[in-house]
C-alpha cells in the first residue's frame, strides 16, 4: 500500500452550523475508503492528536480531528484553547454530538467515500467517542480509557459532565475498548460494569484491559507509555476497524 | 486520568506572559495532565485575562510536592504582619 497522504487544515459545519477548524488527512492514493473521526484529548487539537490523524490517513482512512475549542480559542496554541475551554466549563455534550456528526459528514462527502465512519477518542475523547456513537449513524466506535462512561464524577464537579448509562441502550455501532488495569478513570470495576451493561442490552463490544498500564498508555512522550500495551492496542484497532468499516 | 477537577476563581493581579505584562482577571487550579512537565499529573495553575484572548495566560504545571511547598510558602508570606491586604 501506498501510504502517501496530504494533511492540513479545513473548515467544516459543527454544531449548530458553526464553521470550525478541523485537521484532516487523506491518502493520495485514489480508492474507496471509510473514514475515522479523532477526538482530541482534553490537551486539545495537539500535535499527539495530528499525528494520529496522519497515522489513520497513512492506513487508508480518510481521517479528521475537529477542533473542540475552536468557539472559545480560535487560531489559539492547543494548550491556550485547552485552557479556554477548561475555564469555561469544557465542551457541552450537545456540542460535541453536533461537532462530531460535522466531521463524519465532512469526511461521507468525499468523492472516494464508502460511507462508513467510525470514532476514536482518547481520555475524555474516549467517552465523547462512546457519546457520539449512542447518537449518530456510526459504524465503529473505539474508547481508549474514556472516564465516566459509567460512575458517578465527584460532587461539585466544576466541568458539568455526567455518565452514559442511560445512553447507552442507544449505542448503534460496535464498541473496542482498551483500558489499563492500573487505571483509576476508568477503573477495572467500572470497565466491567460497562461490559456488562452492554451485555445486558445486546451490544456488540470488546474489552481489552491490560495489566501494567494505566491511563494514556498510548501517549508515547508521557511516562505513563507502555509500548507492549500500545503496541498490540494499535493491533486491536485496525484489526476492529478492518472488520467494521471495510467490510 | 482525566480528572476534569477544576478550580476556578476570580483574581487581581498581573501576570507576565508570552506577549508581556497584562492585568490577570481570572484563574484555573487543575490536577490533570500537564502539556509541557515530564509526569503524567501535575498541579496546573493558569492565570488568564479572557477579555484579552485565550494567549493571554500565564501557566504553570508543577509537581504535587513542589505545588505545595509553592502554595505553603505564598500563605506564609502572607501570613506575615507586614503584609496590609490592598482595601
Amino acid at each position: 500500500m501506498d501510504e502517501s497522504i496530504r494533511a492540513g487544515v479545513v473548515e467544516i459545519e459543527g454544531h449548530g452550523g458553526d464553521q470550525i477548524q478541523a485537521y484532516f488527512a487523506e491518502p493520495l492514493e485514489s480508492g474507496s475508503r471509510p473514514g475515522m473521526v479523532v477526538i482530541h484529548h482534553m490537551p486539545g487539537l495537539d500535535r499527539q492528536t495530528k499525528e494520529t490523524v496522519r497515522r489513520f490517513a497513512a492506513q487508508g482512512y480518510f481521517a479528521i480531528s475537529p477542533n473542540l475549542y475552536w468557539r472559545e480559542a480560535p487560531g489559539a496554541e492547543p494548550d491556550d484553547a485547552a485552557a479556554a475551554a477548561r475555564a469555561r466549563g469544557g465542551v457541552p455534550d450537545e456540542r460535541l454530538v453536533g461537532d462530531v456528526a460535522g466531521a463524519a459528514d465532512f469526511l461521507r462527502a468525499r468523492p472516494s467515500a464508502s460511507g462508513k465512519v467510525g470514532v476514536i477518542g482518547y481520555c475524555s475523547g474516549g467517552r465523547q467517542a462512546v457519546l457520539a456513537a449512542c447518537h449518530l449513524p456510526l459504524q465503529a466506535a473505539v474508547d481508549c480509557y474514556g472516564a465516566f462512561v459509567v460512575g458517578q464524577p465527584p460532587e461539585g464537579f466544576p466541568i458539568p459532565i455526567s455518565n452514559l448509562t442511560a445512553q447507552l441502550p442507544d449505542l448503534g455501532c460496535p464498541l473496542l475498548g482498551l483500558f489499563g488495569e492500573e487505571d483509576q478513570h476508568p477503573s477495572p470495576a467500572e470497565t466491567a460494569e460497562l461490559d456488562a451493561l452492554l451485555t445486558g442490552h445486546g451490544k456488540q463490544h470488546e474489552f481489552t484491559t491490560y495489566p501494567g498500564a494505566g491511563h494514556a498508555f498510548f501517549a508515547v512522550d508521557r511516562p505513563s507509555y507502555r509500548p507492549e500495551a500500545a503496541v498490540d492496542g494499535w493491533g486491536r484497532i485496525f484489526a476492529f476497524l478492518s472488520r467494521t468499516l471495510e467490510g | 486520568m482525566c480528572t476534569y477537577l477544576t478550580k476556578r476563581l476570580e483574581v487581581v493581579g498581573s501576570g507576565k506572559g508570552a506577549t508581556g505584562w497584562m492585568r490577570v482577571t481570572s484563574a484555573s487550579v487543575y490536577l490533570d495532565h500537564p502539556a509541557h512537565a515530564p509526569a503524567d499529573h501535575t498541579l496546573n495553575v493558569d492565570l488568564l485575562n479572557p477579555a484579552l484572548g485565550p494567549a493571554a495566560r500565564v501557566a504553570l504545571e508543577l509537581e504535587p510536592q513542589s505545588a505545595r511547598q509553592l502554595a505553603e510558602a505564598i500563605l506564609e508570606m502572607l501570613a506575615a504582619e507586614t503584609v496590609t491586604p490592598a482595601a
